[in-house]
């Protein structure tokens, strides 16, 4: 029961040999991996008994770990203001100028970045896993305002199973605003699995735009983790558009380090078949006068299983934060299923924080009105729910990269159709 | 948005240091030894001198309670409890089960007038209108003292009588349905009260009939070092109806004292339960010491098609409470709702909500919880909705909102909304800012200014819960009303 620590999966088992022996060959200071590992080594992976995995037991989901990757990948040469992680390892690139772009473990072994700063009071072994155990990734730094927007390709070329964890630290200065692309794909019919962490850290004032695309191969757990910590005044909005990976889980961990700062976060999830889609958020109010906006949007087909969790944290002492949650799901099969867990925790009494959920069926109504209208049933769903994502889009400011994004749900609804 | 200074001040005339009922009955009690094993589960049963069945039920339960840990889930924080350190048994010496109101205790009868519980029939009779009568089961500490009106309600052939008394008169009937609802495997707690349960009240209502009257239980632990297990069964037959209250009170003492009970409801088709709490267990003192645990694990189950089950609580007692009153929509067509005011203060803590489990076709359910903190209290609200794959149509409606009043306590809200079919359609919403736009309109038309009017849609949506109370408990709950909700999140 709960003193009595469960036996170790073959997964766990597979980890915890890995780390011992790649540990003196990992880049950057050992201390704050041996820390994480320990975290990891004590609870081992978290299952549906610990309550933020309640919906995604990654110990029964994930048995055995997939080997790590020696081989080095070929160089290629890069797309403009592209970056590219290929099975986890950083192949250079080009970026907008104004950005500082180093290798993670470069960056790590000169002591330039501390792994984990953007993680606040949160704690998660997810996270834990990728400190303990990333080898590669990028370090970002942005000192002015750049306008043309820098884009991460995360690609995988595995021809089997295999374990990638990258790691992407970027840090924009104070007054300075980038706008961030992720891609993430790979190949489908291999059970890769994918552990990859981006911390973002803003300064007073930095504007960022976030936006995370998720096409992985359709056998491939994807875990994914974003960390945020704002300054006084800055802004973010971060969007992820989900659609690949057999398992997919999304996190996003946001602490307010300073007044004023404003957040927006949007998710637009597209499953179908068996696939579980999970979205779980914690937003730490530690400062007064923050602002939080949070809107989630899944559309589950076939037997497909949604998840979204949003925590709101008010501290005390946070006054006047005001926090907004919201998601809802459209259900377009009987076998499709959600669930919602959007929490609120409170300490302080001067704020205002809301949230709302909703789960069904798309509005008979809606669709029968469209068809009386001589749209077949399936263009009249398809329209709903472009709808319905559309709204998230909302928030990208850049033109081509919101086509880009409508173009892709447009994608899926086309694919649902034949 | 603060709390308004109505509000404040509502909440502070019913602060911890206010606590009315805290006096203790200077009484000559019969007290099990201290401690928990298999001797103190014979001896119980050996006092309600039970059939064998029933203490084999309590054995098993005893058993597997010995293998299970307590749960640590909950948002309250409290220092380990001694489970061998407490009474499970305490009954008032003079009273082995009396027959008329005669041989009862005069203590006990002064205990009771002075919290405001009549349980001669003729003073009832005299004071009020036929129609408000209210049948009481007046269990103290761990026996049931009396219950009234049995005979007319006899006539109706509603049973009402306490659970030991049941387990005598009508074992066929405890035995068919005790345990079906809250199994003894359930939880740490419900399995330690199928162990020690000592008494409780058993209703029946037989098909078709309406129960004539409100029936009620009033709960006292008086005991110091006790425990209060109650176990409580309502069976309504189908057609059938009925209305049952639940009060609780305890005396002012510096020691925590545990109280486990498990109710356990059944609706058989088209029959409706009505289920009103008001707990006012003694919640600790202005520096958090003494105070009930309150341990409870209530459900009920619509069994049958078109059956409803209403659960009504107005909370403001106790040191820690963990409770969820819960409905399994088993039955087509089932309803159930949760209706629920909870309101901390001092150092109490608080985490109770509801549980919706839709199971059958076309099933519908609603919660309305409010949860108003002050002090250094925390208040939490954690609700289950779920809606399994057969359960096409099932629908639901959530709305919970939380008011802080000063800037040392915590308010939270944990909902776990599960859909597992398309054709479920649930909706939670916790916010109060959503005042509907023509409501507004429409009151304003009428010469409130924007202030008057949100006040009077936001007092009348409290209002609404405390609707769902019987007469009898509204004069209690009647201070409550006055709480206005503006200025609360989510």
């Amino acid at each position: 029961m709960a003193n009595v620590l469960p036996m170790r999966t073959p997964a766990e088992t597979a980890l915890i040999e890995r780390f011992k022996a790649e540990q003196s060959s990992l880049p950057g200071a050992v201390e704050a991996r041996a820390e994480a590992f320990a975290r990891f080594e004590k609870s081992g992976l978290p299952s549906r008994r610990v309550e933020a995995y309640h919906y995604t037991d990654l110990r029964n989901l994930m048995r055995e770990a997939a080997p790590a990757i020696t081989a080095r990948p070929e160089p290629r040469a890069p797309e403009k203001h592209h970056l590219l992680i290929e099975n986890g390892v950083y192949l250079g690139g080009d970026a907008p100028e104004g950005i500082l772009v180093l290798p993670l473990a470069e960056a790590l072994r000169e002591g330039r970045v501390a792994l984990g700063a953007a993680m606040g009071a949160a704690s998660d072994i997810v996270v834990d896993l990728n400190t303990a155990l990333c080898r590669d990734g990028i370090y970002v730094r942005v000192d002015t305002v750049v306008e043309a927007p820098l884009f991460i390709g995360f690609a995988e070329t595995l021809g089997n199973a295999a374990s990638v964890m990258p790691r992407v630290v970027v840090e924009v200065a104070a007054g300075a605003a980038l706008t961030l692309v992720e891609l993430h794909a790979g190949p489908d019919g291999i059970a890769y699995q994918k552990n990859a962490v981006v911390e973002l850290i803003l300064g007073d004032g930095a504007k960022v735009e976030h936006i995370r695309i998720n096409e992985g191969g359709d056998k491939a757990l994807m875990l994914s983790t974003l960390a945020v910590k704002l300054g006084a005044e800055a802004e973010l909005m971060s969007l992820g558009l989900v659609s690949g990976g057999e398992v997919s889980r999304h996190q996003v961990f946001v602490t307010y380090a300073g007044e004023n700062a404003k957040i927006d976060l949007r998710g637009a999830t597209m499953i179908k078949g068996r696939q579980h889609a999970d979205n779980t958020l914690v937003v730490d109010h530690a400062v007064p006068n923050g602002v939080s906006r949070e809107l989630f949007r899944n559309v589950i087909d076939d037997e497909a299983q949604g998840v979204f969790q949003g925590r709101i944290i008010v501290r005390p002492h946070a006054q006047k934060t005001d926090g907004q949650m919201a998601s809802n799901a459209v259900l377009l099969s009987d076998g499709a299923g959600m669930a919602n867990k959007p929490e609120l925790e409170i300490f302080a009494d001067d704020v205002v924080c809301a949230h709302g959920a909703t789960s069904g069926a798309l509005d008979e109504n809606q669709l029968f009105y469209l068809m009386a209208r001589g749209l077949p049933r399936s263009e009249a769903e398809a329209l709903l729910v472009e709808a319905f994502l559309g709204e998230t889009l909302d928030a990208v400011s850049n033109d081509g990269l919101r086509e880009v994004l409508a173009e892709r749900i447009s994608r899926w609804l086309e694919a649902r159709a034949r | 948005m603060p709390a308004v200074k109505e509000t404040v001040e509502t909440v502070k005339t019913i602060d911890v240091d206010q606590y009315k009922y805290g006096f203790v009955t200077d009484i000559e009690s019969e007290l099990a030894p201290k401690g928990l094993n298999e001797d103190i589960v014979r001896y119980i049963s050996a006092k309600k001198d039970e059939p064998q069945w029933l203490l084999d039920w309590r054995l098993e339960a005893f058993r597997r309670w010995q293998t299970m840990v307590e749960p640590t889930w909950s948002r309250c924080h409290y220092p380990a409890i001694d489970f061998q350190d407490l009474h499970y048994y305490a009954a008032p010496k003079k009273t082995p089960g009396p027959k008329s109101l005669d041989e009862v205790d005069p203590e006990l009868l002064r205990t009771y007038a002075k919290l405001g519980i009549p349980l001669r029939e003729q003073e009832v009779l005299a004071g009020v209108e036929p129609q408000n009568r209210v049948a009481v089961d007046a269990v103290f500490d761990s026996v049931s003292v009396v219950t009234t009106f049995k005979a007319e309600l006899a006539k109706a052939g509603v049973i009402f009588c306490s659970i030991s008394e049941a387990v005598k008169e009508h074992p066929e009937l405890v035995r068919k349905y005790l345990g079906t609802v809250v199994p003894t495997t359930d939880n740490f707690y419900a399995t330690l009260n199928s162990a020690v349960f000592s008494d409780g009240s058993f209703v029946y209502i037989p098909p078709g009939v309406k129960c004539p009257m409100e029936l009620s239980t009033y709960f006292r632990i008086n005991e110091s070092k006790t425990g209060q297990f109650e176990r409580t069964l309502i069976i309504a037959d189908a057609g059938s109806y009925v209305s049952y209250l639940e009060g609780c009170t305890a005396p002012k003492r510096d020691e925590n004292q545990l109280h486990a009970a498990v109710v356990e409801l059944i609706a058989l088709d088209d029959a409706e339960i009505k289920y009103s709490t008001v707990q006012n267990w003694y919640p600790g003192d202005s520096e958090g010491r003494g105070g009930i645990y309150n341990f409870v694990t209530k459900r009920g189950d619509c069994r049958g098609a078109r059956s409803k089950i209403s659960w009504t609580q107005v909370e403001t007692g106790s040191a820690i409470t963990w409770k969820y009153p819960s409905c399994i929509l088993r039955g087509d067509g089932s309803s159930g709702e949760f209706y629920s005011i909870a309101i901390s203060n001092g150092y109490q803590q608080v985490d109770s909500g509801t549980k919706m489990i839709h199971l059958g076709k076309n099933t519908t359910s609603k919660i309305l919880a409010k949860g108003i903190a002050a002090g250094r209290s925390d208040n939490t609200y954690r609700g289950q909705v779920s809606a399994h794959r057969k359960a096409t149509g099932a629908r639901n409606f959530t709305n919970c909102d939380s008011l802080l009043i000063g800037d040392q306590c915590g308010a939270h809200t944990i909902p776990y909304i599960e859909a597992k079919n398309s054709s479920a359609v649930f909706e939670h919403e916790a916010t109060t800012s959503k005042i509907a736009e023509d409501q507004l309109f429409y009151c304003m038309q009428r010469g409130l200014d924007e202030e008057e009017a949100v006040a009077l849609i936001v007092n009348g949506f409290v209002k609404e819960v405390l609707q769902q109370l019987p007469m009898e408990f509204a004069v209690e709950a009647q201070k409550l009303i006055a709480i206005s909700l503006e200025g609360s999140v989510g």
